[in-house]
């Protein structure tokens, strides 16, 4: 039903670009393909397929003149950047779809769905103790791939995710395994049915290898308020890999899976994917149907992709994304395939983002955000402007007021959407003589602490007398967030900032500090008020653990620019230099 | 879908009273609650307090309570839950059958487990402005739903979802005519708003009391809310505007509006107050009447328990509250004193989009309303028919639509209304069947008023045929060939009849001579059954006289 095509001349691509389309360059792309390794090898092996290395001048300095940026650009110039193990080896290789590997393997009969899937299953045992990132992992991942394999022989049509395991955020519902949202007064739900998405993963011929570990009910930036286990990250075990999809992020990171669904509503894609240096694609409020996803802000959730690849997120996006008749809120605008629209680095010509207008969001660079977050960004930003695009600061006025709008609208709805978990119907339910104790007991013993904060911030919200002060006025600021996004997205094609105010830090950091912890919260939570999508691709490094920590650059489009976004993630994740996001934990290993 | 189960749960039965321990049984379908007998606590509290006036109130008769209430005026308001007749629920593919067996209407979506959306049936928004155009409102282009939150066992998701600050429709009105027996007028009520929203499950508690279980096939079932104006005065305007109420949901068909089953529920709000007091009296809210009748009386109850508490002084201890009406006991009791305001959290429904209603849609929804009840009786009384006959034919749709039919073949507009309002609705009583379902046109019912206005058949053959046509269908005209029943006028033909029955029957002839004048009877039977039915009695007796 799906064809994934890496370069076809299609109408779409490079739609914005000024300049001639992009020449072909040395060998055919299907001879390319069919010689891709699979996706996890010694790097140098990779060396060999590089085509064109790009090379860029030194960069110019890209804003107007800006004290606190000459600064900034100073500390930059002046922390070196870290050089982990792997990044010694290969200087340059741009990391390439796994998915797209896979397949290729499979429809080679170089490798069988199920060798693939013990390779992928072998390498998440043994990770699986120092990370954590699973609460569940399939039984039946094996049989599947097998089914695969028969699937295979028989010459049928394959799906554009066959054989590729995808993990699952666990407030996803799978209806072969538990899911629980990461909270205890879950702890042993199964659910009816699949969620949409997970049910458009299935159809396209994946095979879900697990439920990943989130902050209960995705309340959270760390996953330390998991009612489970705390995730670490593959770049460091002793610090967080972000939340609440640190699970999803995690397990895409170390190579557990080939790809995971996250779910965002103020950034718990974009934040791990930043922490854990992947692909993290948080899409339009709406792309993706919610039907399925456990609830935590109606108006803010959306389902989101993690992959090692822009690639592998935008497969994984067009696989998911469409409207579902049994979520109301979910867009008829129409799925491109996305993937298609993305070419190969080969093709790319030396300017491939000619005319392409980037603004820096203003607010984001400055206090409060690591320096070395914030050079990272900056020199991100120069290499777009290498690549020919034509890079301004622009300035979100309502930016600051996001953060505490964002927390007053999600609790407000949050408390409403926990009030399900009431322990009369399934899940936890306490010993009780009464119903009013029933109800209490229940809830005090079966949902953690960082999410009984937050009922009790949205039920105060909501309350009578309260309701104008807080709710109506968090939604007055909702609207002023969405108009300035508008406003500089009309006269930009994509704005950039950091996804996160720093790198990972360590597990317990934030943890009496709830405050700090959701002022980390700052990149990402005007994005989901405004609905719009954002694409987080790793674009450096920051000191910190055994090989450095992994920092992500955001990308926010226009409403369903979904396509947009993916393309200049693409080519800006092939032509970065000198940057490898394998963690070492996969060195390792 | 996966098998659900409800596990026993210990519970205060409307958070009264602690309750007795209860044990835990594990794995049983539905959830069990443990009723409390507040009820019967707060019940005899208040008999402790005024026995008296209990009496007094339970022997008011009409006039008497006119004699109560005299210096007093009530001030009544209600609230009305329409179920709407949807092939589905509100938000979700399950169909909903009055009666059928617990638990199995039911799909994730109504059953709100996690991760599940509700999408909106939009037939709901159809009937929303057909009722909404029928009660003459104002309708809302833009309205939304919200989430109105508390907890409790037949309430699935935690919240309901109903719209709060913009309903889909408001400020209307509904005018009616009061039945002749209460001495008839015509009122005009004032209509606040119209809403839509889903109903919760609901709670069968047991026999014992010991536990109630959750039955949440009617969870999700779409439901109107119609708030009435403070507008009636009495039980028996309350009881009509209820009535009228639900000959409009029928008359539309967005409803079955039975009240047995709980499709048309009301709540009555009532105050007393001094005549020529402006300020309104403490509010009392009473639930649980099955019938109109039992709503008037409810309603004629509580006006003279308040009325009573104001003559003896004791207005304070009218307190705002809501009151089951009980049937067998004749009266009102108290289910909850309300303490303060319930804070239902409302907020903006953020899982379904607005509802937008664009001009064209309402038009063509207006286009396709029927003839409403008001026009009906208006139009019947234009006919010369008697308010009683108006309010009859106009109360059931199909009756009105028969009638008309009849009429329009031709019929007497009297006549056709003497037919219908005597031996056919006896019938449809006796057979408990309705109009549409017996094989009776009404053409063929113009049709027999023609031959019996023209003196082709007798009335009494007539009623003959009626019966006939009612059960086996058929026409007038072929019954009356068939049977040879056209009307023998002819004296000679009758006598020749008679003497030939006279003939056959000399002994019964020699007892009537004999002054057994009950024979009459006999002799008539046999001339009828000589041949012909179609013997006019009349010049039949006389013959045996003669």
């Amino acid at each position: 039903m799906y064809s994934i095509r890496v370069s076809p001349p299609g109408p779409h691509r490079f739609a914005f670009f000024a300049g001639p389309k992009p020449s072909l360059c040395g060998e055919r792309v299907s001879a390319r393909r069919s010689a891709m390794p699979s996706p996890i090898q010694n790097p140098r092996f990779l060396l060999y397929h590089r085509c064109l290395p790009l090379h860029f001048p030194p960069n110019p300095f890209p804003f107007p003149p800006n004290p606190r940026r000459l600064l900034h650009r100073s500390t930059a110039a002046l922390s070196p950047q870290p050089a982990p193990a792997p990044q010694t080896l290969t200087s340059a290789v741009p990391p390439s779809s796994e998915i797209l590997s896979i397949r290729e393997s499979l429809l080679s009969r170089r490798k069988t769905a199920a060798e693939i899937a013990a390779e992928y299953l072998d390498r998440l045992r043994r990770t699986e103790q120092q990370l954590r990132s699973f609460l569940h992992v399939s039984e039946t991942a094996m049989r599947e791939a097998e089914e695969v394999d028969g699937l295979v022989e028989s010459g049928a049509e394959l799906g554009p995710l066959t054989g590729v395991l995808v993990a699952v955020k666990d407030n996803i519902c799978t209806a072969d395994m538990p899911s629980t949202g990461g909270s205890r007064i879950l702890g042993s739900y199964r659910p009816a049915f699949d969620a949409t998405a997970v049910k458009r993963l299935r159809e396209a011929g994946a095979i879900i290898v697990g439920k990943t570990n989130l902050d209960e009910f995705g309340m959270g930036s760390t996953t330390e308020s998991s009612g489970f286990q705390v995730t670490t990250n593959p770049w460091d075990v002793s610090r967080v890999p972000g939340g609440s999809s640190g699970g999803s992020a995690a397990a895409v990171s170390a190579r557990q899976c080939v790809v995971s669904l996250g779910s965002d509503t103020g950034g718990s894609v974009r934040q791990p994917a930043s922490f854990c240096g992947v692909v993290g694609m948080k899409p339009t409020y709406g792309r993706v149907s919610r039907f399925g996803l456990m609830a935590y802000a109606s108006s803010l959730d959306v389902i989101g992709c993690f992959g090692s690849s822009v690639v592998d997120a935008a497969i994984l996006l067009s696989a998911i994304s469409g409207h579902d008749r049994l979520d109301a809120t979910s867009s008829k605008h129409e799925v491109s395939d996305y993937a298609s629209q993305l070419v190969s680095l080969d093709h790319l010509e030396s300017k491939p983002l000619k005319g392409l207008r980037v603004g820096v969001i203003r607010e984001t660079i400055g206090e409060g955000v690591d320096l070395g977050v914030m050079s990272s960004v900056q020199a991100a930003a120069s290499h777009l402007e290498q690549l020919g695009s034509i890079v301004t600061e622009v300035s979100l006025p309502s930016f600051s007021l996001g953060l505490p709008a964002y927390y007053i609208l999600a609790s407000s709805e949050a408390s409403s959407n926990l009030s399900r978990y009431d322990g009369v119907r399934y899940g936890y339910q306490a010993t009780a003589d009464e119903l009013s104790s029933l109800y209490g007991d229940s809830r005090a013993n079966g949902l953690g602490p960082e999410v009984k904060l937050r009922i009790l911030m949205g039920t105060y919200a909501l309350s009578a007398g309260y309701y104008d002060a807080y709710y109506k006025r968090a939604q007055q600021v909702r609207t002023l967030v969405r108009k300035s996004f508008k406003d500089a997205l009309d006269k930009n094609d994509i704005l950039i900032s950091p996804a996160a105010p720093s790198a990972a830090y360590k597990i317990g950091e934030k943890t009496n500090d709830p405050l700090a912890m959701y002022a980390g919260d700052i990149m990402t939570v005007n994005v989901n008020l405004a609905g719009l999508p954002a694409l987080v691709v790793p674009c450096g490094f920051v000191e910190g653990g055994p090989a450095g920590l992994p920092v992500g650059l955001q990308m926010i489009g226009a409403a369903f620019h979904e396509g947009k976004l993916l393309r200049v993630g693409h080519i800006f994740e092939q032509t970065l230099q000198n940057h490898r996001f394998i963690p070492p934990l996969l060195a390792e290993t | 879908m996966a098998l659900i189960y409800f596990r026993c749960i210990r519970m205060n039965h409307l958070f009264l009273h602690p309750s007795s321990p209860f044990t835990k049984k594990s794995g049983v379908l539905f959830c069990t609650l443990q009723a409390s007998h507040a009820q019967v606590a707060t019940q005899v509290n208040f008999q402790n307090q005024g026995k008296q006036k209990e009496k007094s109130i339970q022997t008011a008769t009409k006039k008497t309570l006119e004699h109560h209430k005299h210096g007093y005026e009530a001030i009544i308001g209600i609230e009305t839950h329409v179920q709407l007749s949807t092939l589905t629920k509100a938000f979700c593919s399950c169909p909903y059958l009055y009666g059928t067996r617990p638990n199995t209407t039911i799909c994730p979506i109504c059953m709100g487990l996690p991760g599940t959306l509700p999408v909106l049936n939009s037939k709901v928004v159809e009937f929303a402005v057909k009722l909404g155009l029928a009660l003459n409102c104002e309708l809302s282009m833009n309205s939304k739903f919200d989430r109105k939150q508390y907890f409790y066992p037949d309430l699935p998701k935690g919240y309901q979802i109903s719209q709060f600050d913009v309903p889909i429709a408001t400020k209307g009105f509904i005018d009616l005519d009061l039945p002749v027996e209460f001495g008839g007028g015509h009122r005009r009520f004032g209509i606040t708003r119209i809403h839509m929203e889903e109903d919760a499950g609901k709670l069968l508690h047991s026999e014992t009391g010991s536990y109630s279980q959750v039955d949440l096939n009617r969870a999700g079932v779409p439901l109107l809310e119609i708030v009435s104006e403070p507008d009636m005065r009495s039980g028996v305007e309350a009881a009509e505007y209820a009535a009228e109420l639900q000959r409009l949901v029928r008359y539309l068909g967005v409803s079955n509006g039975n009240m047995q089953e709980g499709s048309l529920r009301c709540d009555v709000n009532i105050s007393v107050r001094p005549t020529g007091q402006s300020q309104f009296g403490t509010k009392v809210e009473i639930k649980n009447m099955n019938s109109f009748s039992a709503m008037n009386r409810a309603i004629d109850y509580e006006i003279s328990r308040q009325v009573l508490l104001h003559r003896e002084g004791q207005s304070d201890q009218i307190v705002q509250e809501t009151r089951l009406w009980d049937e067998a006991a004749q009266k009102t009791f108290t289910m909850r004193k309300k303490e303060g305001l319930a804070d239902y959290r409302y907020f903006p429904e953020p899982d379904l989009p607005e509802v937008v209603l664009v001009k064209e849609y309402i038009d063509e929804i207006r286009q396709s309303l029927p003839e409403l009840p008001e026009a009906k009786r208006r139009r019947y009384e234009k006919l010369g028919l008697s308010m009683q006959d108006v309010l009859f034919l106009a109360n059931d749709n199909n009756v009105a639509d028969f009638f008309d039919a009849a009429v329009e073949n031709g019929a007497d507009a009297k006549l056709a209304a003497n037919w219908i309002m005597g031996d056919i609705a006896a019938y449809l009583k006796n057979e408990r069947r309705t109009i549409d379902e017996i094989k009776l046109t009404p053409k063929e019912l113009s049709e027999l008023i023609a031959f019996i206005k023209n003196g082709t058949i007798s009335g009494k053959i007539g009623k003959e045929i009626l019966f006939e046509l009612i059960s086996k269908g058929g026409t007038v005209k072929s019954l009356i060939e068939e049977k040879d029943l056209v009307q023998i006028v002819d004296p000679a033909t009758i006598g020749a009849l008679v003497d030939k029955v006279l003939a056959a029957n000399p002994k019964q002839l020699q007892q009537y001579r004999g002054g057994k004048t009950k024979l009459q009877g006999f002799f008539a039977g046999q001339v009828w059954n000589c041949g012909s039915f179609a013997i006019l009695l009349v010049p039949c007796d006389e013959g045996i006289q003669g």
